[in-house]
């Protein structure tokens, strides 16, 4: 039934025979499969993570966990571990407005100004994917050691005290955000920046319009969508890494996923583990149901 | 059906809210398929896990040895020999085949202690086969296994070599004190490394965690063993043998200079990068790192604190269920024989655990054979302790310690 519905609003007309009702289950059928993979690898291990949130702190492998309805598991992770949320929001708040600071002027040039260099361009944005995310941040360590040619220029330029350094610091982690997930921000600016009509900007100019009042007024409202999608794609993933801050941080930029980490499978805290991963998900979705509704762009998404 | 609102709107857009008007019914079918889901899937877990604990009774594995002349062995990248010219080739493990008859399917899929614990824990836990035959695990971690009754039982009978030739050091250990679930493969000290291109010699863990030209350029070990035994051993504590006290003593000592900013950051492997290129000056190291380091750069030194080191082993272990025991138990003995060990050892640098070794390791490289690094003298073994076996609550709970003072 509801398919001939959604064929009826995407306008097709209203006088067209309704589809044979025999053949309603089709679309079902063909939503079998990603249902069932959705189901067996996200919704039964999200239940028993939930599950294991609320095991008995107490328990332990030899023992086994009861389950005790420990809602408690809570408000304790969260008061133990609270700088490490905030610090992992923190963080990946500034890596995600660096993104954004960069991707947007990349994505433009890419959509309009590379002209033949376009796919080139593009693929160069994609390429460091063909190396795996621990390599390339094990380079920046090269990069920002303290003896590399970086750190040397910053103290020539006496940007950096003469012990100063870069590795291991907050500004390293965030660095290492910024490079590890500009391209999941530059992809989508780019995808809506290139369907931007350039007759709008230049009957922005025929209106008298500056370059700086058609960039607020024509071009951001409409690549709107790329920047809000660009901005969640960053932000998400870069709340929850580890790896960053585990290799170009100190125990001092420690994120929340590095305690989730070591409650899986080092302390082999599993109801505190568990219970981390849920609040986590918790806050990323508040953060983004209220950056959505304060973009006001809900009819975007 | 509902009759969709006429509005003037884009297709999409009235294809969002036709589905969206209907959705009212869906909403609800979903509702109840996904309390339904909860429910069954809170019916599942609400009963919780049961302990994980097996034993000989209630696990029982087959050996089929006798038919199936094949093994399944488990191992870490970069511990076994491999022919100069062809590394696909590992001339000992060749050998064993040639002279047993038994082929051996050799996979180096074993990184880190607690990521391949998660990774086998469930099948151990429920008695299922992991497909290998024999893994190689860190002397801890091994203790946590035979504590949860996940390992086979070996036949000392049959490995007439590890009796004769393992090392005194390594026998009697207190978590399997007549070593029969667990062989060491290699050994290795915990101790300092310094680079002598950054910073002066190094003699002491004291002057690793206060002295002030050091600040911020020293790392330790993210593994509490390591890093909380050569703590113990500087206050004068015997790391295989202490009292609740003396851990929070050492570990005090270690906030302090976390505290301080003198130590950078908590490592496993990965210091090794870091302290070639002398962003770290000095830090907590294993011997084989620092013995693959110092070919590069003699200046890179490995240190035998006065106040000792910390001996660990990586054993080998037959899970339960692994169907080939005997082709197991026939490889453990082939690697004791000790021209067998001085081809391994000589290759992978750490210590070889079998007696003779060295004397064969001579006519082989008479230089290699030399390093302390490999085979140690009297000097280094009678300042090498092993960590104190803990049992399940006591681990947790310094686990738990430690890792307040990590960060993580």
């Amino acid at each position: 039934m509801s398919v001939a519905a959604i064929g009826a609003g995407t306008g097709s007309k209203q006088n067209e025979p309704p589809q044979k009702t025999g053949r309603a289950w089709l679309p079902y059928l063909l939503l079998l499969p990603a249902g069932l993979w959705l189901l067996l690898f996200f919704a039964l291990p999200l239940v028993q993570l939930g599950a294991t949130s609320l095991y008995d702190p107490t328990g332990s492998l030899s023992t086994g966990y009861a389950m005790t309805w420990s809602f408690g598991n809570y408000p304790e992770a969260l008061d133990a571990y609270k700088w490490h949320f905030l610090r992992s929001l923190g963080y990946a708040a500034v890596a995600t407005a660096i993104c954004l600071l960069l991707g947007y002027p990349l994505a433009y040039a890419i959509a309009h100004r590379a002209g033949r260099w376009k796919n080139v361009l593009l693929v160069g944005v994609i390429a460091p994917f063909f190396t795996s995310f621990l390599i390339r941040t094990l380079a920046w360590k090269t990069i920002l050691s303290d003896n590399g040619p970086l750190v040397e220029a910053l103290r020539t330029l006496h940007l950096l005290g003469a012990d100063g350094r870069l590795l291991a610091t907050p500004t390293a982690v965030i660095m290492g955000l910024v490079y590890n997930f500009l391209p999941f921000m530059v992809l989508p600016l780019y995808a809506s920046l290139e369907r931007l009509d350039q007759r709008l900007l230049e009957a922005a100019g025929d209106l008298y319009a500056g370059p700086v009042s058609t960039f607020w007024k024509v071009t951001l409202p409409l690549s709107m969508p790329g920047v809000v999608a660009g901005t969640l794609l960053t932000f998400i993933p870069a709340t929850g890494d580890y790896i960053n801050a585990e290799l170009l941080g100190t125990p001092r930029e420690y994120m929340i996923g590095n305690v989730i980490d070591s409650a899986f499978l080092v302390r082999l805290d599993y109801p505190q583990a568990a219970a981390l991963s849920f609040l986590l998900m918790a806050v990323v979705l508040l953060v983004v149901f209220v950056y959505v509704r304060r973009s006001g762009t809900e009819e975007i998404l | 059906m509902r009759k969709t609102p006429r509005a003037p709107m884009s297709p999409e857009a009235s294809a969002v809210i036709s589905t969206l008007s209907l959705s009212r019914r869906t909403l609800m079918r979903g509702t109840l398929a996904s309390s339904a889901l909860v429910a069954a899937g809170g019916a599942l877990a609400a009963c919780g896990t049961k302990g994980q604990t097996q034993t000989a009774e209630s696990c029982v594995s087959e050996d089929v040895s006798g038919t199936e002349k094949t093994l399944a062995f488990s191992n870490w990248p970069l511990y076994i020999d491999v022919d100069e010219n062809d590394e696909s080739k590992r001339p000992t493990l060749d050998g064993f085949t040639a002279k047993s008859g038994i082929a051996v399917t050799y996979t180096e899929d074993i990184n880190d202690n607690n990521e391949f614990f998660g990774k086998v824990q469930n099948q151990l836990a429920a008695c299922q086969p992991t497909d290998r035959d024999l893994i190689v695990l860190t002397d801890w971690m091994a203790a946590r296994l035979i504590r949860l009754g996940w390992l086979q039982k070996l036949d000392r009978a049959k490995m007439p070599a590890v009796e004769k030739n393992l090392l005194p050091s390594l026998r009697n250990r207190t978590f399997d004190p007549a070593g029969e679930y667990s062989v060491p493969w290699q050994a290795g000290l915990t101790g300092i490394a310094y680079n002598g291109d950054v910073t002066g010699e190094i003699r002491t863990v004291d002057e690793l965690l206060t002295r002030a030209d050091l600040k911020g350029r020293v790392t330790a070990l993210s593994e509490m063993r390591d890093t909380i035994g050569l703590l113990l051993q500087s206050n004068g504590h015997d790391p295989s043998h202490f009292t609740a006290a003396q851990f929070d003593d050492a570990l005090a000592k270690l906030q302090k200079a976390v505290d301080s900013g003198q130590i950078r950051r908590f490592t496993g492997n990965d210091y090794t990068t870091e302290l070639a290129g002398g962003d770290i000056a000095a830090c907590m190291a294993w011997s084989g790192d620092v013995y693959q380091l110092s070919a590069d750069n003699e200046k890179v030194r490995f240190v035998v604190p006065e106040s000792g080191v910390i001996l660990f082993s990586d054993d080998l272990q037959v899970p339960n269920k692994a169907a080939h025991k005997g082709n197991a138990e026939a490889l453990i003995d082939y690697y004791y024989d000790p021209a067998v060990a001085a081809e391994v050892a000589l290759y992978v640098n750490y210590i070889c655990p079998v007696e003779g070794a060295r004397a064969e390791a001579e006519k082989i490289d008479p230089e290699l054979a030399a390093n302390p690094l490999i085979f140690p003298d009297e000097t280094v073994t009678s300042k090498a302790k092993g960590f104190m076996a803990l049992d399940e609550a006591t681990e947790k709970a310094y686990e738990q310690k430690f890792r307040a003072v990590v960060g993580a």
